[in-house]
């Protein structure tokens, strides 16, 4: 079971979350074409190593975060709040 | 002295083991089942055998012996419903055809039902199934304890069983055995398998892919098929084009060997666990995949725990039956949760991917329909609906009600 560290609640065990896929997508612009629209709703990033995803802490303080864990070896490298973009979460 | 004269009994290889020719007319990279199925039915159907099959690691360290090899066709969607169909149909020759015995067994796969709305998504499914031309039907609990007598039917369990619904055409398989019936007989038709070759870039002229660059040096093609399961979005990125697919760990176990005691398959999404088990006398039991991306072949034990737990309650004499060992296969997920099949936007590059937690079944249907659209360079009719555009277009083919159990 992977320990994730809620920035508000401290480190917990993972069934104490929610996972929420992959951190930073941005909402299209009024502009965006068919092809946008299909990035934005179901293109993701799916990298061998650091990967910047969200969870939240539905059985705690029930906020989101942002954790960087490495895909391959599933070492978690930090967690942050979702206002921060560390240079790792690409 | 003949390096077999101490081991009388050891049987022959059942493939070569070639270095890689300079080119091929096909290169299908990913040794997996789909990808050895493509390479045996470009030769059978198609009579193109200057075909290599590169793999990164050997043949059946994937997901070809991860799964929990249940087949059926019991699919929604009508476009599923065709294609798993014709996978299943094939399945049921396929011993005779490959001269090896895959332990095929269509005992029957049944869907426990648990209450009220799943009586009515069950109904559903089945109505469905029918008017597809395929066999389903919907059991009281009375007939699933006559079908699988050791299921708990007692009104006093926590999610008390109401009924079922059942494909009496499903079952197993033995996967090893599909490894190496369709190893060998691709290899028999000429087909090169080359096993420690990762593929590590794509050769481009152009718009048009002429080769890859692989850990055991450059190989030439006419055209490419990608069939990378979990790794297909490292494949696609190394290519120069995306995927809408997101990889994660599928856990599976094996109890230690007892009687044969269980008669089918049986899968309850509702308390999320199926069960088989195997002709050895293994119980073979998966659940809902880890939710996280990974790449590890590894997931968390709490996952494990909770399929255990819902399993005693299907099944209270299984209390005493140890687990034997648990693993994970990187499973490639859509978001429709339906497999991607076809042309991609390189020329002369072919994608199958997308089979997620259901790939197993497909095996023979999945490399039939993409060896048709890699040797006539369009898409098969039955994958024309599956092209890698509907999620542009918006036409998706939604089977996330078909899984065994929610994933």
């Amino acid at each position: 079971m992977l320990q994730i560290r809620c920035p508000w609640c401290g480190p917990r065990e993972e069934n104490e979350f929610h996972y929420g896929g992959e951190a930073h997508i941005a909402y299209p612009g009024s502009d965006a074409d068919d092809a946008a629209w299909a990035k934005f709703l179901f293109y993701r990033n799916n990298p061998v190593g650091a990967f910047a995803e969200r969870w939240t802490h539905v059985a705690g303080c029930r906020r989101w975060f942002h954790v960087v864990r490495d895909t391959m070896t599933s070492e978690i490298r930090g967690s942050y709040l979702t206002t921060e973009k560390p240079e790792d979460a690409r | 002295m003949h390096p077999n004269e101490h081991a009388a009994h050891n049987p022959d290889f059942l493939w070569r083991n070639p270095d890689p020719k300079p080119s091929y007319d096909v290169i299908i990279v990913g040794g997996g089942l789909h990808g050895l199925s493509t390479a045996y039915y470009l030769a059978k159907n198609h009579g193109i055998t200057n075909v290599a099959v590169v793999e990164r690691a050997w043949l059946g360290n994937g997901n070809a012996v991860r799964n929990t090899t249940v087949v059926r066709s019991n699919y929604l969607r009508d476009e599923s419903a065709a294609l798993y169909e014709h996978g299943l149909k094939i399945w049921e020759t396929w011993g005779q055809e490959l001269d090896y015995d895959l332990l095929f067994d269509q005992r029957g796969v049944l869907n426990l039902i648990h209450g009220q709305s799943n009586l009515h998504t069950g109904q559903r499914n089945t109505f469905a199934n029918r008017l597809n031309g395929i066999d389903a039907e919907v059991l009281d609990a009375q007939s699933v304890k006559e079908f699988c007598p050791i299921v708990n039917i007692s009104p006093e369990a926590r999610y008390p069983v109401i009924g079922g619904t059942l494909q009496r055409r499903g079952g197993i398989a033995r996967h090893d055995a599909v490894v190496f019936a369709l190893a060998r007989a691709a290899n028999r038709l000429g087909v090169d398998l080359i096993q420690n070759c990762e593929v590590t870039g794509f050769e481009k002229d152009g718009d048009r892919v002429t080769g890859v660059v692989t850990t055991r040096g450059r190989i030439g093609a006419s055209r490419i098929g990608l069939v990378g399961a979990g790794r297909s979005p490292v494949l696609a990125a190394m290519a120069g084009f995306d995927l809408p697919i997101q990889s994660s760990p599928l856990q599976a176990l094996v109890s230690d060997i007892v009687e044969q005691v269980l008669p089918c398959v049986v899968m309850s999404g509702a308390v999320h666990v199926y069960v088989s088990q195997a002709h050895k006398g293994e119980l073979v039991m998966g659940a809902g995949r880890d939710p996280y991306i990974s790449y590890a072949q590894r997931g968390s034990f709490h996952i494990i725990e909770d399929q255990m737990a819902a399993a005693l309650e299907l099944f209270p004499i299984f209390s005493r039956i140890h687990m034997l060992r648990t693993w994970a296969g990187i499973v490639d997920v859509a978001p429709d949760a339906s497999p991607i099949v076809g042309l991609t936007p390189i020329r002369d590059l072919f994608i199958n991917c997308g089979w997620g937690t259901g790939g197993f079944k497909a095996t023979p249907g999945s490399g039939w329909v993409f060896a048709d659209t890699i040797a006539n360079g369009t898409p098969h009719p039955l994958v024309v609906p599956f092209s890698l555009a509907r999620f542009e277009t918006g036409d998706l083919i939604d089977e996330h009600g078909a899984a065994a159990v929610a994933h």
